[in-house]
């Protein structure tokens, strides 16, 4: 599995409300910008890989798009579905599956968090009936234990969520574009404590997509593509306390993140220290805390200085979450992933405008999590 | 009279405790019990009542009504904030679950906690619905301060 692949193309449905606009129809416009971006039509790609949390299937974006007859896989993970999907459509590449192959994620969420069955997920009804079948909750629960005993401040994370919507001010295609004041983040209604409504994302529409092929066929497609060198996928270990979940073992093991991220970046051959530019889940603003030790970023508790400091903002050593992460863009689901990697292209090719990070970034690092305990690492270079 | 919320705690009961499962194999302890074992997979799991003590790992606020089909406020009219907490029970396995105790300044990490059945809610037949909870213990604080 050592053949390289390439993405070549990029798209990009905004993010946010839009109306009576269909998923299908979010998710053909995307992949239609990606294939313009790539300079090749729907009918030239080979196979597709599409995820979805609301949408049954995403195989009905050939209807829209031309009936091909290509193969259309459907790809569903959570979280780290677009992840997922961007994984199965490399192997698909590498294994001689296509020449041309797509990942598409696309999603439209009713308002208001996610609504599910816990039987799905293997829960008892209970569960959800007791008041526990809450996702956020449990982001609550890790960042207050989390900050107790590392000497993280809930000053910290209100300037992680401002910085978002600073960088989502930047972004024309995200869900929040206007900055939010630190001290309006801290007053705002505490959702899970210590979290409050603007410490949070929201779950939104949107679509995002990719066109891609092996390493050796990149440049009859582009003259500057763009390289994924590593992309694992990790579940929980026994002993780790995630999303879901009635109980816990005594023995604590590290979250599946440290997993994906560790696998990741030995696939990659690179190391936290050569990563340019770094998008991380931040589904509140403590799991992009939480996240930058997690991914090997800085030691746990080293954030409390490095956010005083600036690092992690667009002209930092840093840079997390240039496009206004999940906090400013919201998360449809299916698309998310693959909206980290349309930015990590975009600041690797050097076309992200008002939000480009200086000095030509190399090498751009994507990471996801979500229930029930579920990581993905995407390393891409240039 | 009196509904359990679900079969996962003893009541009635002069010292209620939770149901967990054991692997006979591998003493993997889990809430509820469950099939298979989650460490080995084997279907060797045997009831196992868990301590009714235990200490506060962490805990949150829920300071939104939880999604359908949340049963604390049937009409959708009287949410009441709550607190969730994760808790460690002896040396045997950690269990989240509802506290009794919401106010972020009562709740301190490593505090002493104890099993309550508490009343949840009244149902349509007019049956008051019994839940488990965790009780901060104010007895076992004064043996030893929490840190």
């Amino acid at each position: 599995m050592s053949t390289d692949i390439a993405i070549i193309g990029i798209g990009l449905h905004p993010f946010g409300r839009f109306g009576d606009k269909s998923a299908f129809d979010m998710g053909a416009d995307a992949v239609e910008l990606a294939l313009h971006d790539a300079g090749v039509d729907w009918s030239d790609v080979q196979l597709a890989y599409g995820g979805s949390w609301e949408a049954a299937q995403t195989d009905p974006l050939s209807g829209l798009l031309g009936l091909t007859g290509l193969p259309f896989i459907n790809v569903f993970n959570a979280c780290a579905t677009a992840a997922s999907a961007i994984q199965q459509t490399a192997n698909a590449l590498r294994a001689g599956s296509g020449n041309l192959a797509v990942a598409v994620g696309m999603d439209k969420h009713p308002r208001g968090s996610f609504k599910v069955d816990p039987t799905l997920v293997n829960m008892p009804t209970w569960y959800a009936e007791n008041g526990q079948y809450v996702t956020t909750k449990f982001f609550g629960m890790k960042i207050n234990r989390y900050m107790h005993d590392h000497g993280v401040s809930i000053g910290t994370l209100a300037k992680v969520a401002a910085k978002n919507y600073r960088n989502g001010a930047l972004n024309a295609k995200a869900f929040r574009r206007k900055p939010v004041s630190e001290e309006d983040i801290l007053s705002a209604p505490v959702l899970n404590y210590p979290l409050t409504s603007y410490m949070f994302c929201a779950p939104d529409e949107g679509a995002a997509a990719v066109v891609m092929c092996r390493a050796e066929d990149a440049h009859r497609y582009s003259d500057r593509p763009i390289y994924l060198r590593a992309t694992e996928i990790c579940t929980r270990n026994y002993g780790a306390y995630e999303v879901n979940t009635s109980w816990a073992a005594i023995e604590e093991d590290d979250s599946p993140t440290v997993y994906a991220s560790a696998a990741a970046y030995e696939q990659a051959g690179v190391g936290p220290d050569d990563v340019d530019v770094i998008q991380l889940q931040d589904t509140d603003a403590g799991a992009e805390v939480i996240h930058m030790a997690e991914n090997g970023f800085c030691a746990h508790g080293e954030q409390e200085k490095l956010v005083a400091d600036g690092a992690t903002e667009i002209g930092g050593p840093l840079p997390i979450n240039t496009d206004g992460g999940l906090i400013a863009n919201g998360e449809p689901i299916g698309a998310s992933g693959l909206r980290q990697v349309h930015e990590l292209v975009l600041q690797l090719r050097g076309e992200a405008g008002e939000r480009q990070v200086e000095g030509s970034p190399r090498i751009g690092y994507a990471q996801v999590y979500g229930a029930p305990g579920t990581a993905a690492v995407t390393i891409l270079s240039t | 009279m009196q509904k359990l919320l679900a079969s996962v705690f003893t009541w009635p009961a002069d010292e209620p405790a939770l149901i967990g499962g054991e692997c006979t194999d591998c003493d993997a302890v889990t809430f509820p019990s469950q099939t298979r074992c989650p460490r080995c997979g084997t279907t060797t799991m045997a009831e196992l009542l868990l301590p009714r003590q235990g200490t506060l790992v962490s805990w949150t606020t829920q300071g939104f009504p939880p999604m359908v089909p949340f049963a604390g406020d049937p009409t959708g009219e009287h949410f009441e904030e709550f607190a969730v907490g994760l808790v460690q029970l002896g040396n045997v396995v950690r269990v989240e679950g509802r506290l009794t105790e919401k106010d972020p300044t009562k709740l301190i990490f490593d505090m002493p906690i104890e099993l309550a059945i508490v009343p949840f809610f009244t149902d349509d037949a007019g049956d008051e619905v019994l839940t488990f909870a965790f009780r901060p213990n104010a007895e076992s604080s004064q043996n030893g301060s929490p840190t």
